[in-house]
């Protein structure tokens, strides 16, 4: 049974799965630390964008929420990283989000297209500044230290929640809930005319879909040492995602990830050799990709000259 | 007890009386229809009955049991279903997709994988759309669209199915098959109420036909009481 619009023709390969994975399970074994740290780094922004269209793609709500779960997770880390061990910080962190998640859809997703967008948006902003406050006006202090985990263990627990949040999407994408979410996204008003509870659905997911984003706030935030709010709650984070999943393209399930690593990684290799022209490069590239891959970079995949993308249908 | 009591609902937009003191029933069995002009408040009975609104005052109960203000996809599992006047497929989906949601999420009685699709396949032959079954919903004429939408509601097992316009913008051909459906869907043993401006559909497969006018019931009989009442015809044709 196929339920998504999206095609599954890449995890027909699973083969090609397990081998990525093991070569991403052994990376600390055969490559650099400077490599692991750029693998991890590009492997959040998997997260955070995979996250993102957990809930939005099939839904069309566009959530600009992804940095305040991501804030969320850094302030959890911040807070009980001297209490507690690494692990129960990252559970708690994820279990954080989901709460503001599922508190902030249980009241707005009742909203829709544009407004739901400027909600989440005002929701990144909203936390940062109520947190400033209370630091500056009851803690004292602006920002906080973070107790240290070395490279390799964040790398794997980085490495850890990806796979998780891979397996949690595909398999949502195969389930009732995944059939749901895309009526929803097709017609809200028809979908709850058949049952389908359409305000519960679209609550769980978008609180599922955020407990991911906050457990990989809370492994990061040990690499920073220091957070202050300004870091933690930065929106950039939110339109990173959306920014990621379109280039990589929303139509298959390997566009968001293949627009998440080729985005991160040409950030990566353009801030560290090209410092200058950095934006300039990375302003193009995405102007480039939209006018002529609209479908994302999967689209490269697809292309062949003598053949036209769309099939051939059957007139009805 | 009849199936569907409606008692005294009303419901205003503002200052305007969309539907106003409205009392009606619907026995099991019946094909009623439900005609009256444009913004006599036809669909907004039917918004009332499937719970896409609230009415300010007055009850509906379903088979005895009061259904007022409970929320839409709670009123379908009751066995309530709908269709809708503006067209509602889900058209980026495939019609046995759309079909197989109605199935998944209406039908209290969970079937398994091959039941379901089973259970698509019998529907789409039903409303003869077996030779699209894979063909995305959007790309089909509105005659066929509405004819998924009827699938998909069917694919609930509601006891009572509302249809909203199944005929609007039909060619004669399409209303003649259209009468059909209806007709079958009433043989099944669905009880149907339907809206429709296609008077010569609604005469010639409603038992009972009820009149709307600025959202009050004037008049309710056999399509013979109604083409000859004179309430009916000032109504429709001025005085």
């Amino acid at each position: 049974m196929r339920t998504g619009r999206v095609s599954w023709v890449g995890l027909r390969t699973p083969v090609l799965w397990l081998v990525l994975l093991v070569a991403m399970g052994t990376l600390s074994l055969y490559a650099s630390a400077y490599t692991v740290i750029m693998v991890a780094n590009i492997l959040l922004y998997v997260i955070l964008t995979m996250s993102w269209v957990l809930f939005s793609a099939p839904t069309g709500y566009i959530s600009l929420a992804t940095a305040a779960f991501f804030g969320v997770g850094i302030y959890t880390a911040a807070i009980l990283g001297e209490q507690l061990p690494l692990p129960l910080v990252i559970l708690t962190a994820g279990l954080a989000s989901f709460c503001l998640a599922a508190l902030v859809g249980a009241l707005t997703l009742r909203l829709k297209g544009v407004y739901f967008a400027f909600f989440t948006f005002g929701l990144v902003e909203l936390i940062k500044h109520l947190l400033l406050w209370y630091e500056v006006n009851v803690t004292g202090v602006r920002g906080r230290f973070v107790v240290f985990a070395d490279n390799v263990t964040i790398y794997y627990v980085i490495l850890g929640i990806l796979v998780i949040l891979l397996l949690t999407s595909y398999l949502i994408r195969r389930s009732r809930i995944g059939l749901a979410l895309q009526s929803i996204g097709e017609g809200e008003d028809a979908a709850a005319h058949i049952g389908i509870n359409v305000s519960a659905v679209k609550t769980i997911v978008f609180a599922l879909s955020a407990v991911f984003v906050g457990a990989a706030g809370a492994a990061m935030a040990t690499r920073w040492t220091y957070v202050d709010p300004y870091m933690a709650f930065d929106y950039l984070y939110s339109f990173t995602a959306v920014a990621m999943a379109v280039f990589g393209g929303l139509g298959r399930f390997e566009g968001p990830i293949l627009g998440a690593v080729v985005f991160a990684f040409l950030r990566e290799l353009l801030i560290t050799r090209f410092p200058y022209v950095y934006m300039l490069v990375m302003g193009s590239v995405l102007v480039v990709t939209i006018l002529y891959l609209p479908q994302g970079l999967v689209q490269l995949a697809q292309m062949s000259p003598w053949r036209r993308s769309r099939g051939n249908r059957e007139p009805a | 007890m009849s199936l569907l009591e409606v008692e005294g609902v009303t419901k205003h937009f503002g200052g305007l009386a969309a539907v106003s003191g409205v009392d009606l029933r619907v026995d099991e069995g019946e094909v009623v229809g439900l005609i009256g002009p444009n913004g006599a408040g036809k669909t907004t009975l039917f918004n009332l009955l499937s719970g896409a609104l609230k009415p300010n005052s007055g009850a509906v109960r379903f088979r005895g049991e009061d259904i007022t203000g409970l929320k839409p996809h709670q009123i379908c599992r009751k066995g309530l279903a709908r269709t809708f006047q503006s067209v509602k497929v889900f058209g980026g989906m495939s019609v046995s997709q759309n079909v197989l949601v109605g199935v998944v999420f209406g039908d209290r009685s969970r079937m398994s994988a091959k039941q379901t699709g089973e259970e698509v396949a019998r529907l789409l032959e039903f409303v003869g759309l077996s030779a699209v079954g894979g063909v995305p919903a959007k790309d089909l004429t509105l005659a066929n669209q509405k004819r998924v939408e009827v699938a998909r509601a069917l694919a609930s097992k509601p006891e009572l199915l509302l249809i909203d316009e199944l005929m609007a913008g039909l060619n004669p051909t399409e209303v003649a098959q259209a009468m059909d459906l209806v007709a079958a869907i009433g043989e099944r043993g669905t009880t149907v109420l339907i809206i429709e401006h296609v008077m010569k559909a609604i005469m010639g497969i409603c038992g009972r036909i009820i009149v709307f006018h600025h959202g009050e019931k004037i008049a309710e009989g056999t399509p013979q009481e109604i083409a000859t009442s004179r309430t009916v015809i000032e109504v429709y044709l001025g005085e």
